[in-house]
């Protein structure tokens, strides 16, 4: 019984890798920093990993706040220049890592409902390819060791 | 027209970091590190509004050792890091015994209001004073400690705002001391900032 098992999920995994290219998203770490009460954005952080064989790109971010938008910061002698951006790419086989500093998911209007430590904000990741992922970011503590460049 | 303007104040901006570099490097060397002997040229006095929405002026606020930053609350991202930087680096010192203040000055008082700021500063240090005051005082306030921030005009309520990152460290007498990047860690704002405590203490 086993055996066969095995056989039928190795048939599976070949029938997988010959089929046509794809995009498979796999999102992990996907997380928020706690917000001050009166706070009007905040911002959502992940790491986008594409397991597939065909590049793909994410084009929007939706989630209930009056605006989300795809962030990134560039710096020039000291000024920082926070930008909107209409994706960002993920090829085929990369991990892209949105962290504080860089690339970021903007979560605009929080008025009055601040992110709370516990608390996760669902959203809908669309890709290119891949289409509509679901995501939950969870709102943590802002970690104050982790100062990054 | 206004890409123009902007490329100007980032050359000017940039100059002005250049110099004091230049400065710093061809000045007496202070064991404390880089440092710049022109110190009046950064600072000086401003009228700003305080967390309890009082008039206050530098002297009012720069009462100790001092690292003074220019941000903006809504930004999720840089102004979070480097004023959760600048609190971590007071704590530090605090356990050794040292007295750090912080300040958060607005560079957006249009959604900056008091009651945001104090909020917004209070998430990082409870000792943190957040400043926000009129665009004109928040602009004289920037323009005496050379700092940079333009508002895109592309939203009217979601606008970004472009602003330089550097901390400055501040004596309530004798005023600039040296500025930190924000790559600087929090362990290196402390250490640098302990030197000149304990070199003119």
């Amino acid at each position: 019984m086993k055996r066969i098992s095995l056989a039928v999920l190795a048939f599976l995994t070949l029938s997988a890798t010959t089929a046509v290219a794809e995009s498979v998203i796999t999102i992990t770490d996907a997380k928020a920093f706690e917000t001050a009460p009166s706070a009007m954005a905040g911002g959502g952080f992940m790491q986008i990993t594409n397991t597939g064989t065909t590049d793909d790109r994410l084009v929007g971010v939706e989630a209930d706040f009056p605006r989300v938008e795809i962030h990134t910061t560039e710096f020039t002698d000291g000024v920082a220049k926070m930008m909107h951006i209409d994706g960002i790419d993920v090829p085929a086989g990369e991990t892209v890592v949105l962290e504080p500093g860089a690339l970021h998911v903007m979560f605009m209007g929080l008025q009055g409902d601040p992110l709370e430590e516990g608390e996760t904000v669902p959203a809908t990741l669309i890709f290119e390819q891949a289409g509509e992922v679901e995501v939950l970011f969870n709102v943590v503590k802002r970690d104050m060791a982790a100062h990054s460049n | 027209m206004k890409a123009v303007i902007f490329g100007t104040t980032t050359l000017a901006a940039a100059a002005a970091i250049g110099t004091y570099t230049w400065q710093s490097q061809n000045a007496m060397p202070n064991p404390c590190g880089d440092t710049a002997v022109a110190g009046s040229a950064i600072g000086g006095p401003f009228e700003l509004v305080s967390e309890t929405g009082e008039t206050v002026t530098d002297t009012d606020v720069i009462t100790k050792p001092t690292l003074v930053y220019f941000g903006y609350t809504f930004c999720p991202d840089v102004c979070p890091l480097d004023s959760a930087r600048n609190a971590q680096a007071a704590y530090m010192l605090e356990e050794q015994g040292l007295d750090l203040g912080t300040i958060f000055i607005s560079v957006d008082p249009q959604r900056d209001t008091v009651e945001v700021v104090r909020d917004f500063t209070d998430n990082f240090h409870e000792d943190m004073i957040g400043l926000t005051g009129t665009p004109e005082q928040v602009k004289a306030a920037s323009q005496a400690y050379k700092t940079y921030y333009r508002a895109q005009d592309d939203d009217p309520e979601f606008y970004l705002v472009d602003h330089s990152t550097q901390t400055y460290l501040m004596f309530p007498e004798t005023g600039f001391k040296t500025f930190f990047r924000r790559d600087n860690t929090p362990e290196q704002v402390a250490e640098i900032s302990a030197c000149f405590i304990n070199q003119l203490s």
